[in-house]
């Protein structure tokens, strides 16, 4: 360069002197600064090793084919440049100017603004639709809706040829079997994939069987998984009455829809795991239900028995068979006290009858006749004989003595 | 889709999640307990037959795949389809 000739290190140096390295890195960074062409220019490449730090600036390689550039942009530039949010594989403008690094050793690129190019163009579409999307409340989280427990019947659009189906059926068979797959074809890249997407997930809406919607492909490039980034596609998850699950591409794969989406997962897989239970927890949940069907039922049982124990408990305290009981005792007693009664009376009487026996004996005219007397009856009517008047010759009388009697005849 | 079925119902028709539901609802029942002993039983056995029904669909379950196809005239139909 014509330009080298108006700069040279310090006039002691020629060709058999030696230098320091500080002079040696002075020289070349004033080499850079100095040269208009170094100090704003535009370079094109491919971001790699991308680091953002706290402070606000970050740092990149800018790569071409076997060659790279150590890049750095500023807080303070990206800010005023309002440069697009950069990341690693995208292809990139960037101006500014060179500098060398001293402690470093390393020539640096001290970037001022940023624009995408080519695949760049893509991100610029992704960013301007997702802003636009976003403005709308397409990605909001009361949007989402929770996804069935149990979805009967799983739609998938997908394309029926793609390994990402066989991934996703594979899931869901050893997942949970009792679904029921509804496949609703669809291309899944090139330019027919946005509009071909959009009307499977519409048909699936329009058939209405579906409990959930699994939108997926498998990994590729991001050309590959453009139609996911496309606002048809966006606008037909948006619109779906069933919950929509989106699967696209591998982990690191954000697409669109995925924002838009009920739920996200990270790969076809992964969105056919969240899209159903485990057959085994609802095993483990059956098993509950019975045993805890058989303790209820054990439970009433044992309450119902509890209650006729209590009842007979009660029955028994309140039986007429105790009153009968009762009413036999005090019976006896009555009997007993009528008993003892009776007796007392009996032996009232008894002394009594002694007492008047007694007293009969001392009237008792045998007493009498015993002393000499005697009684003298007519034969004829018993009549006791106390006057001559009474009796006549030829009647038959008999005399009473002490110890019998004698028969006679008056004259 | 939670399901309530009430009275009569024929069990052969449920799906699992169907039956499931039912087995919870009469699981629910009993637990809240005032029912009639007879009432308890009829449940009880009623919930042993959903859980024996449930387990066979556990046991038995296919995924099942099918396509839904478009017609010319723009109608819907589910055609079996063969991915293996």
């Amino acid at each position: 360069m014509d330009s080298m000739d108006d700069f040279s290190l310090p006039a002691f140096v020629d060709g058999t002197s030696v230098v320091s390295v500080s002079e040696f890195a002075q020289y070349l960074r004033e080499l850079l600064e100095t040269n208009d062409i170094l100090q704003n220019i535009w370079v094109q490449g491919e971001i790699s090793n991308y680091k953002s730090y706290a402070s606000g600036h970050c740092y990149f390689t800018l790569k071409e084919g076997d060659a790279q550039l150590l890049c750095v942009f500023f807080k303070y530039a990206r800010l005023r440049s309002a440069a697009p949010e950069l990341r690693d594989g995208m292809a990139v403008a960037v101006n500014g100017r060179a500098a060398f690094y001293e402690r470093d050793g390393k020539l640096q690129f001290y970037v001022e603004r940023a624009r995408l190019v080519g695949e760049g163009a893509l991100f610029r579409r992704f960013e301007q639709l997702k802003a636009k999307l976003a403005a709308e409340g397409l990605f909001d989280a009361g949007r989402k809706r929770p996804l069935p427990e149990q979805p009967a019947v799983i739609g998938i659009v997908t394309s029926p040829q793609a390994a990402a189906l066989r991934d996703m059926l594979r899931v869901l068979r050893t997942r949970y079997p009792l679904a029921q797959v509804v496949l609703s074809p669809s291309q899944v890249q090139g330019v027919e994939a946005p509009a071909s997407i959009a009307a499977a997930l519409d048909r699936l809406n329009e058939h209405g069987e579906a409990d959930i919607v699994i939108v997926g492909r498998g990994g590729g490039s991001i050309e590959e998984l453009w139609a996911f980034n496309e606002e048809l596609v966006a606008r037909a998850i948006a619109r779906s009455r069933i919950p929509v699950i989106s699967g696209v591409g591998h982990e690191t794969d954000f697409t669109i829809a995925d924002f838009v989406a009920d739920v996200r997962a990270s790969t076809p897989t992964a969105a056919a795991t969240a899209a159903v239970p485990d057959i085994a927890d609802w095993r483990g949940r059956v098993e509950d239900l019975s045993e805890e069907l058989t303790e209820l039922v054990q439970e009433h049982l044992y309450e119902r028995k509890m209650q006729i124990v209590d009842a007979s408990r009660e029955l028994l305290r309140l039986s007429p068979l105790r009153l009968i009981d009762q009413q036999r005792q005090s019976l006896d007693e009555v009997a007993d006290r009528l008993q003892v009664q009776m007796q007392h009376l009996i032996s009232l009487r008894r002394e009594r009858m002694q007492g008047l026996s007694l007293q009969l004996h001392a009237l008792s005219p045998l007493l009498t006749i015993a002393r000499g007397y005697s009684v003298v009856r007519r034969d004829v009517d018993q009549t006791i004989v106390t006057s001559t008047q009474q009796v006549r010759s030829g009647d038959t009388l008999t005399i009473q003595v002490e110890d019998g009697y004698i028969p006679v005849n008056v004259l | 889709m939670k399901v309530m079925l009430v009275g009569v119902y024929s069990m052969e028709q449920l799906s699992f999640e169907e039956a499931y539901a039912q087995l919870e609802t009469v699981v629910g029942a009993l637990r809240d307990g005032q029912m009639p002993l007879e009432q308890a039983l009829e449940r009880y056995q009623e919930g042993m037959k959903l859980v024996q029904y449930c387990n066979e669909l556990l046991q038995n379950a296919q995924l099942s795949v099918q396509q839904l196809n478009v017609a010319t005239d723009g109608s819907l139909s589910l055609d079996d389809v063969d991915l293996q």
